[in-house]
């Protein structure tokens, strides 16, 4: 009705070729370069703290490509139309996780400063880790990140090479074929994410142990990714690309799925706080003990306030969700908090009297960021910025949310 | 406002009733009608027309604001409700905590919270829309029956600071309407 008489020519589809985003490759892979060989310089400072801040910003950015692919397979579970504007953004950002399979060498280089089990020595003192030492055993924790990276880049790049050839071919069968695969897919996912979780960040506090920590890192990664899909089509319409594709109306359905799983996110956090609280068994409340006192109590309740209850009203209004400005700053600020949650995870068990930050800390993460965004901007360029012949792609550009 | 008894204009007339042909004839009316600075009228359709709410200038609806207060409310309730039975009325030390355990307190304060605000939508969204509605003067018409089969149609209502019998259903007719009726109140019989 209303958007009867747009027409989008085939060739809005991509990146213009004197765009500015033609050079986010080259700039970001740049920094990138330079901050991983900036930051193994200063790793001799301080080893332990270059793996810990390594580490946050492996994370940080592997949770968002996560999240990424979570939204696409769960976008094709539900058969969505609405999203197919979107998705191909999606589709790229989750078809950078391969690159974490090289990320991860610092990881396995700083075991022994990061993971208690990994010590001979400390192991052979302590009776818990003695019992999981057949789990959290070095080569066996080395081939199950191989195990979770690798199944993650297969995912993702089927996902991607099925729709790049649905651009050619036009073929609605791929679509069906993407259809199928996702539901054993969000299986898999879940499964592994949460025993990753378990692997890189749980086994860092090697005696203590939540069941449902996986989902708490999956649900901070889902943020993670609805903030930066909000960012990139932000970013993009506001530079005059997609701007008939992406409209107010996706931009509401993004931050609908941003503000429920920052409500999620808080769910899953109180439901672990809630049951360890509650029975008050040693063993399970030192993590907690160490996050609320001296300096990471600030932390925890500066998570508690700007990761669910600021954001939980700035959100919840559709005149927020309705307006790209408001919107993307949210956005910005749920990617703020994400970071914070992760360094909130991991750096409680290096640093024990309280947050600080080190320059390492902003090297490493861009260390990590600058070659993910530079693959991301590659394939940005490369491919269309939508899927052009997805069979709902119609359906999605006429969405309208009232 | 008493319950059950819905405002409808005083006077003789209900308002006037145009049918129009189809979806698109109906959103072109729409738009006439609230150009012409037309404010209480309504458009009825068997199925919703996306982007009709614009064409007609309808503002945002007032609603959210129920929920939103009485889903607050009832958060605040149930916390206030916990803190007087267990540090109040009963103070009782449970596994060796404090008498104001917020934690244990949360999950009761949430659902109230939620539950309010459901009935808080629920009920307000009723209430603005004045339902229950046990019959409504437009129902008078026989046309209007095809509203819920292929019937599309627009209704002014005669309180209406612009409205006039004559000239309002020949506003509808220069519109395009398949037919256009007057419809008499409901309290004259």
């Amino acid at each position: 009705m209303a958007h009867g008489a747009k027409t989008i020519q085939q060739d809005e589809f991509h990146l213009p070729p004197g765009s500015r985003w033609q050079r986010l490759p080259a700039i970001a892979g740049a920094l990138g370069l330079a901050a991983v060989g900036t930051s193994f310089a200063l790793r001799g400072g301080d080893p332990a703290r270059f793996y810990h801040s390594w580490l946050v910003a492996f994370l940080f950015f592997l949770s968002i490509t996560l999240g990424a692919i979570f939204f696409v397979m769960v976008h094709f579970a539900a058969k969505a139309a609405w999203g197919v504007v979107v998705r191909r953004l999606a589709e790229n950002l989750a078809a950078t996780v391969p690159l974490f399979l090289l990320l991860f060498v610092p990881i396995l280089l700083g075991l022994r400063e990061l993971y208690p089990w990994a010590v001979p020595e400390h192991v052979a003192h302590d009776a818990v880790l003695r019992g999981k030492a057949a789990w959290l055993d070095p080569t066996f924790f080395s081939l199950r990140a191989v195990l979770y990276l690798g199944t993650w880049s297969l995912l993702a790049w089927w996902y991607l090479t099925l729709s790049l050839r649905q651009d050619r071919t036009g073929q609605a069968a791929l679509t069906r074929r993407m259809i199928a695969l996702s539901g054993p897919g969000l299986i898999v996912l879940a499964l592994t994410v949460t025993f990753a979780a378990f692997d890189w960040i749980m086994s860092l506090d090697p005696h203590w142990y939540s069941t449902i920590f996986g989902v708490y890192f999956f649900s901070g990664s889902v943020v993670g990714a609805f903030a930066t899909l909000i960012l990139v089509a932000a970013a993009l319409t506001r530079s005059g690309i997609l701007q008939q594709v992406i409209t107010v109306e996706h931009f509401h359905e993004l931050g609908k799925l941003l503000y429920a799983f920052t409500v999620f996110w808080a769910y899953i956090g109180f439901s672990q706080f809630f049951l360890i609280w509650y029975a008050n068994l040693p063993e399970e409340t030192t993590w907690y003990l160490r996050r609320t006192e001296g300096g990471w109590l600030t932390l925890t309740a500066g998570l508690a306030a700007g990761h669910f209850v600021l954001p939980f009203f700035f959100l919840m209004s559709q005149h927020t969700k309705r307006r790209r400005g408001l919107l993307a700053f949210g956005a910005a600020w749920m990617l703020v908090m994400h970071l914070l949650d992760v360094y909130w995870l991991v750096m409680p068990s290096y640093l024990e009297g309280g947050p600080d930050l080190h320059p390492l800390d902003l090297i490493t993460l861009v260390g990590v960021g600058g070659p993910v965004l530079a693959v991301f901007g590659l394939l940005l360029r490369r491919h269309a910025l939508v899927p052009s012949w997805d069979p709902r792609l119609v359906e999605s550009l006429g969405l309208e949310n009232v | 406002m008493p319950p059950l008894v819905p405002q409808f204009p005083p006077g003789p007339y209900y308002g006037v009733l145009a049918r129009f042909a189809g979806p698109r004839e109906l959103y072109q009316a729409c738009e006439r009608v609230r150009d012409a600075g037309y404010r209480r009228w309504d458009a009825h359709c068997p199925f919703p027309i996306h982007g009709l709410a614009a064409a007609m200038g309808l503002r945002g609806s007032r609603l959210p604001w129920i929920p939103l207060v009485t889903g607050l409310g009832g958060a605040a309730g149930g916390l206030l409700l916990q803190w007087w039975v267990s540090v109040k009325a009963y103070p009782l030390v449970v596994s060796g905590k404090t008498l104001f355990s917020w934690p244990a307190f949360v999950p009761v304060t949430f659902e109230l919270g939620v539950l309010f605000a459901a009935l808080g939508a629920v009920i307000g969204m009723l209430a603005l829309n004045q339902l229950p509605m046990l019959h409504h003067p437009l129902f008078r018409s026989t046309t209007f029956e095809r509203v819920s089969d292929d019937g599309f149609f627009i209704s002014i209502e005669s309180w209406d600071p612009k409205f006039d019998a004559h000239e309002t259903a020949r506003f509808l007719e220069r519109l395009g309407a398949a037919a256009v009726e007057l419809i008499e109140s409901g309290d004259r019989d």
